[in-house]
């Protein structure tokens, strides 16, 4: 699975740090940024789709492979 | 303060600047070995490559590697000539527009040919620069690619990629977060070239064989200087040596700004010694970004000149990205209270933080930007941001921080007035 995050949408609900705290960073202000690489490990998948399907302002994207 | 003058380092044999005054016309232009056959297609992309040609506009991407990316790509293409010139300290586009129109139109011609675009956009916020290259193309006829002036708002992020290709697809001209950039979806979703007009200026050189060099850029010389103005300067020598020949410094300069406001300050006995190479000044720190050097002179004081810089940035970002939105004015805030001298040690502590935090956190560079000043005011200027931390700075205390300044602001009407407009007055 591959994600971008528009930090244009994000409006800092900040639910993806909660479902994958080591996929998404916030900063002091709760807006949220990828902390690593646009390639979610495969253990970590479950959470990112969760953390996509929670974000309010659909910041969270799936891209092509 | 002289009015500023485009000249050239006594090196240089200048390739865009022009040594009369006025706008350059067509015939003007083809005297001068203009829109002449040369390479096109893939052997124009490999004689860029060569060429090591980089992007003017502040990236400095290569542009062999950003012809091949949208070359490569099946379909339409179309090409994008940026001349929205939003860093307010640089005048290179205005002028090369106002004054060489041709000379960046054939440039943009090129880019299509070596890309396969039928579709060309100049993209421009400066009314004087449309109208020249409206009368440009208005002397043209038959050209081998579709070529319209596309008018935007001005404004410091107008000129990114991303907000030239939203502004010409009907949206704001904001930026947009990345991927997909223009290459892969850009105008009309199509694989879109969007270059620096400078950049393209340098391409009839490099497809005629008549002047292969890349080796000189425009750099809008400002600030305390004796002499400021657009000069064509060599790329490697030092800082100071370019400063000094472009007219003298009257004086050692407490500091540059460089780049626009993009690329931060350097103190002044370190930025003497550097040389204006894209890839040294990233490895001290600093950068050539559009190109623009602004001379810090006694008068201005550091963290003043960095208060009010980060002010600029947060009140002209876009206002999308939330990390640059907060982080520009909580750097603001900070940058203000030094240099009235109302902060202390935590808040040099919290701007230490966010200039490690912050840089990447936004769809465009802009938030970058505003850290690379407060990085710089901290790394640079120590002895400064340590006496404005134990008393007030006289120099500051007569600044009011919260003006809508534009600090060092090139005028462009200064170097090159609205030539279109006084030929037709003439007419």
């Amino acid at each position: 699975m591959k994600i971008k995050i528009d930090r244009t949408m994000c409006d800092g609900f900040g639910k993806c740090a909660e479902h994958a705290p080591t996929v998404f960073s916030l900063d002091e202000w709760g807006y949220a940024s990828l902390a690593a690489s646009p390639d979610v490990p495969d253990e970590l998948e479950p959470a990112v789709r969760r953390a996509l399907l929670d974000c309010p302002v659909d910041a969270i994207v799936e891209r092509q492979a | 303060m002289p009015a500023p003058v485009t000249g050239a380092h006594p090196a240089v044999r200048p390739r865009l600047i022009l040594d009369g005054p006025g706008r350059e016309g067509r015939a003007d232009y083809e005297r001068r070995g203009g829109y002449r056959p040369g390479l096109d297609g893939q052997d124009l992309v490999t004689a860029v490559t060569e060429a090591e040609l980089r992007g003017r506009g502040g990236a400095a991407f290569p542009l062999g590697v950003k012809l091949g990316a949208v070359a490569g790509r099946a379909g339409e293409h179309v090409v994008v000539a940026n001349g929205e010139e939003g860093e307010p300290a640089s005048v290179k586009d205005r002028w090369l527009l106002r004054t060489r129109p041709h000379l960046v139109i054939d440039g943009a011609l090129r880019a299509a040919s070596a890309v396969a675009a039928d579709t060309v956009y100049v993209y421009v916020s400066d009314p004087a620069a449309a109208r020249s290259v409206r009368a440009a193309l208005a002397e043209l006829g038959g050209l081998p690619a579709g070529v319209e002036v596309w008018e935007a708002e001005p404004g410091y992020v107008a000129g990114e990629e991303t907000a030239a290709v939203n502004a010409i697809n009907g949206r704001p001209a904001k930026p947009s977060d990345k991927p997909p950039r223009p290459f892969e979806e850009g105008v009309r979703g199509l694989p879109t070239l969007v270059s620096n007009v400078e950049t393209l200026a340098n391409l009839p050189g490099i497809a005629t064989g008549a002047d292969p060099g890349t080796g000189t850029f425009l750099m809008t010389l400002g600030g305390a200087c004796a002499q400021p103005g657009l000069y064509e300067v060599p790329f490697g020598i030092t800082l100071g040596e370019a400063a000094e020949s472009l007219g003298g410094l009257g004086g050692a300069p407490r500091g540059y700004l460089m780049g626009g406001y993009f690329a931060g300050l350097l103190n002044g006995r370190r930025g003497h010694g550097l040389p204006l190479d894209y890839d040294v000044m990233a490895a001290e720190g600093s950068g050539l970004g559009c190109g623009s050097v602004t001379v810090l002179g006694p008068a201005d004081c550091p963290a003043g000149v960095a208060a009010q810089l980060l002010a600029y940035f947060a009140r002209e970002n876009s206002g999308q990205c939330g990390s640059c939105f907060n982080g520009t004015a909580a750097m603001a805030g900070v940058a203000a209270a030094l240099a009235q001298g109302f902060a202390g040690d935590p808040e040099i502590e919290r701007l230490h933080s966010w200039c490690q935090s912050l840089p990447g956190r936004g769809a465009c560079g802009t938030l970058d930007g505003a850290v690379n000043i407060a990085r710089t005011l901290l790394r640079e200027f120590p002895a400064d941001v340590d006496a404005h931390l134990r008393g007030r700075c006289a120099r500051c205390a007569g600044t009011d921080f919260a003006a809508l300044t534009v600090p060092f602001a090139a005028a462009p009407d200064a170097i090159t007035p609205d030539l279109v407009n006084t030929e037709e007055a003439v007419l």
